[in-house]
């Protein structure tokens, strides 16, 4: 295994962590709107993930900027490339990160409902926009021969990057109902059971439909095993849910999501975005990476503090463990 | 339209902009941290209440630097995507270390500092904001870093058969010159900014003799915090004086419109005319000055802008090496004047509170409540100045800005990206402006220190959203 191959491996992690984690407080944010029935509800919500969605959103900036890092080309020509999506994504991602802050810095309802919109479509959005943008790159894209997207941005919106939208939709807000109805209690729990149910068969089909896809035209021995995998989360999860272990449901909707985005990895590996003009033009770990000596030293930053990084925002978890419910909002 | 013209507009708008919010970030996170400190040291209740106020205006400020944080990472491959092919061995290394080091540790105990009052005890929290404080000054570093390698690009060799810089030494990198001079020079500068915000704050509530305890306590504070970053940014800026004249010879002479070199050369004060470098109608000067701010001796030699010009076309082929006159001259000043405007305003500050003393004019209260504007002013001059001077070179030496842009964007794609965030960007202005004069308006809380009544599973948090 070559450093380029590692740092493969290192990209594909931070994203992996980053939609496990985001993943969730996606779905809690699009939840605010489809489970909350008043004020009080939605702000048990929103508290369940104010301390740490913060700290999630994290491993998307550690993403790009270790993508840049290690592979400048497939961060320049992806970036470019996608620009009206990851413009949406920002602008989804700006409104949603500063709404958890002001809406309760001001009374007045259409203060609220405002940053209450933002924080629901903040939220959907780029849930929705992950699995189209990572839909594609596995797909392939219009790559020519200076690695340049040629293709605008109706080409994004196939039908296959579509689904896997939804998917990453489906999938993340079910992951957030399993989130709630392990970090709530009373009615609002409950509640986010019976919808995790609901919403956790439609991302099962969306994902049923999508890894098919993907095994069949992207897929190799080992992305078929990570995709079986993922199914078998998710199925998991969903009985876990059932019968009310909320933990190991939580933990299994996590694997779902994080070996369905192995599966994606997998399918993509060697290349890391394709050209659908010509093979040769695609980007590989190999063409896209930068020197072996800026991946060594990256190597070694990330050795060292990776582990301390998941073992401090591991403890922000342990330190707000508890479930909250309407009698811990204060007025 | 211009692609190249609107993404560099769009650059420094969203630029500016994140950089409204960073040194507030940083500065007010190491004030924060000090009265929490104070707090827990003597237990007493003004320092407490002082944090919590303080704490509150900190984080509506907070989430508007990490929010238009994030479009400034995207923003290099999404409209600098040759810059990103031609820089990314070196230039990206700092971005995803200054995520992991310092991005990590901001948002994970600023999460634990806001929910964790009754969570932790009290030095465990206090530990919360100063390593928040510590992750906002090393990612001031990283990113200085970075920036500093387009300033003076070093630890670098340039890969003909890649057609890319390459990484040789990141030592040399980390170690450059130029951020060795430009980290204290901006996190002093930061420090400034917290206190000239603590200081305007609390002069509105002093001169309404409002909160007296907690506020006298905060002008102090903020007072003595302008004064020991401005002496920081002062050490700071003449040692960079002398590394960009070192490594950029041409910013420096932009800087001061001097066209011929001269030995010895005196600095401009103001200039009154055109800068084309045709006689200015009238021009005020300190003989020997700028001699001395660029060479560290009364009579050393500073290279004028044709000279320089001329020089740069001989190393670097035909082209124009000059950036923007104008623009350099009144940035370096502008930066230069609000900031020593605002130490001004600290030091009179100073004297006329000195043992406990409340100034009773209005007049005085309110110069100290409008000096809030300056260090935004000079830390926004200084980065137009900074990177404008720099031009035609987005990497000095290296690559020019022109050649960095995404060749595959189109303009209209860019100018639908700069409408979009200069809408939201402005909105968000308003909104962000609002609170924050909402919040500063407020007494400072006055309820029983949280924490010291832990709350069980059925009582209301001591903090929610």
């Amino acid at each position: 295994m070559e450093l380029h191959d590692l740092w493969f491996v290192a990209i594909a992690t931070l994203f992996v962590g980053y939609f496990f984690l985001e993943g969730f407080d996606f779905g809690v944010g699009v939840l605010t709107q489809a489970l909350a029935r008043d004020d009080t509800e939605r702000r048990v919500l929103i508290n369940t993930i104010a301390p740490v969605w913060d700290g999630n959103e994290v491993w998307l900036i550690t993403a790009g900027g270790a993508m840049f890092a290690a592979f400048p080309e497939w961060y320049a020509s992806l970036f470019s490339g996608f620009y009206l999506p990851l413009l949406l994504i920002l602008v989804a991602l700006i409104v949603r990160g500063v709404a958890f802050e002001y809406r309760g810095k001001r009374e007045g309802r259409s203060w609220r409902r405002n940053w209450d919109l933002a924080i629901f479509f903040g939220s959907l959005v780029p849930a929705f926009l992950w699995g189209v943008a990572f839909a594609n790159i596995v797909r392939g894209v219009a790559l020519d021969d200076r690695h340049l997207y040629t293709g605008g941005f109706w080409a994004l919106l196939n039908v296959y990057s579509l689904i896997g939208g939804v998917t990453t939709l489906l999938l993340f807000i079910y992951h957030g109902a399993v989130f709630t109805a392990l970090k709530t209690s009373g009615g609002l729990r409950d509640r986010a059971e019976r919808l995790a149910g609901q919403v956790g068969l439609g991302a099962a089909v969306a994902a049923v439909v999508f890894l098919i896809w993907t095994q069949t035209r992207h897929g190799s021995a080992a992305s078929g095993g990570t995709a079986i995998v993922a199914a078998l989360a998710l199925v998991g999860s969903l009985v876990l849910n059932r019968i009310g272990r909320d933990g190991w449901a939580f933990a299994l909707s996590g694997g779902a999501v994080a070996f369905a985005a192995i599966t994606l990895f997998v399918a993509l590996y060697p290349d890391v975005l394709p050209s659908t003009v010509d093979p040769a033009n695609s980007l590989t770990v190999a063409n896209a990476a930068a020197t072996d000596k800026t991946l060594g030293i990256m190597t070694w930053v990330a050795v060292i503090f990776l582990p301390l990084v998941l073992i401090y925002q591991g403890w922000t978890y342990w330190v707000f463990r508890r479930r909250i419910g309407v009698q811990n909002i204060p007025a | 339209m211009d692609a190249l013209l609107l993404a560099r507009l769009q650059f420094g708008i969203t630029t500016v902009y994140h950089f409204l919010f960073v040194p507030v970030t940083i500065g007010m996170s190491v004030l924060v941290a000090l009265l929490e400190t104070a707090w827990v040291r003597t237990g007493k209740a003004r320092y407490l209440r002082a944090t919590r106020f303080w704490g509150k205006l900190f984080l509506i400020n907070f989430g508007m630097g990490l929010v238009t944080g994030i479009v400034q990472e995207f923003q290099f491959g999404m409209n600098w995507s040759d810059y990103s092919r031609f820089v990314g061995d070196i230039f990206g290394a700092p971005l995803a270390i200054e995520a992991l080091l310092a991005f990590f540790l901001e948002s994970t105990f600023l999460g634990l500092w806001i929910f964790g009052w009754d969570r932790l005890p009290a030095k465990a929290h206090l530990a919360c904001m100063w390593l928040v404080a510590i992750g906002t000054i090393l990612s001031a570093y990283f990113i200085l870093a970075a920036n500093s390698f387009m300033q003076h690009p070093v630890g670098t060799r340039y890969n003909p058969q890649t057609r890319r810089a390459e990484l040789t030494d990141f030592g040399a990198v980390l170690g450059n010159k130029v951020v060795l001079a430009t980290f204290p020079h901006t996190v002093f500068g930061c420090l400034v900014t917290g206190g000239v915000l603590m200081t305007a704050v609390a002069a509105w509530h002093l001169a309404r003799r409002r909160s007296l305890e907690v506020f006298r306590a905060s002008l102090r504070l903020g007072l003595a915090a302008t004064l020991v970053g401005f002496v920081g940014v002062l050490i700071s800026g003449d040692l960079l004086g002398k590394v960009m004249t070192e490594t950029q010879p041409m910013k420096m002479a932009a800087a001061e419109a001097l066209y011929e070199t001269r030995q010895p050369a005196s600095f401009s004060v103001l200039t009154i005319g055109t800068l084309d470098g045709s006689k200015p109608v009238y021009q005020l000067e300190v003989p020997r000055v700028l001699s001395f701010l660029a060479t560290g001796t009364f009579d050393g030699r500073v290279e004028g802008i044709n000279d320089l010009n001329a020089e740069y076309r001989h190393r670097y082929g035909p082209g124009d090496y000059r950036p923007v006159i104008p623009v350099a001259y009144w940035g370096f000043r502008v930066m230069i004047g609000a900031g020593v405007l605002a130490v001004l305003v600290a030091l009179a500050g100073l004297w006329l509170t000195r043992r406990g003393r409340l100034p009773g004019r209005r007049w005085v209260w309110t110069v100290a409540i409008w000096s809030v504007v300056l260090p935004f002013i000079a830390h926004s001059a200084g980065w137009i100045f900074t990177e404008m001077a720099r031009q035609p070179w987005v990497v000095f030496s290296l690559l020019e800005t022109r050649h960095g842009v995404s060749p595959s964007v189109p303009g209209g794609t860019v100018l639908a990206s700069l409408i979009v965030f200069t809408l939201v960007y402005g909105a968000l202005a308003v909104v962000e402006v609002g609170l924050m004069l909402r919040y500063a308006r407020k007494d400072p809380p006055d309820d029983p220190p949280p924490g010291s009544t832990p709350s069980g599973d059925d009582q209301p948090m001591a903090f929610a959203y």
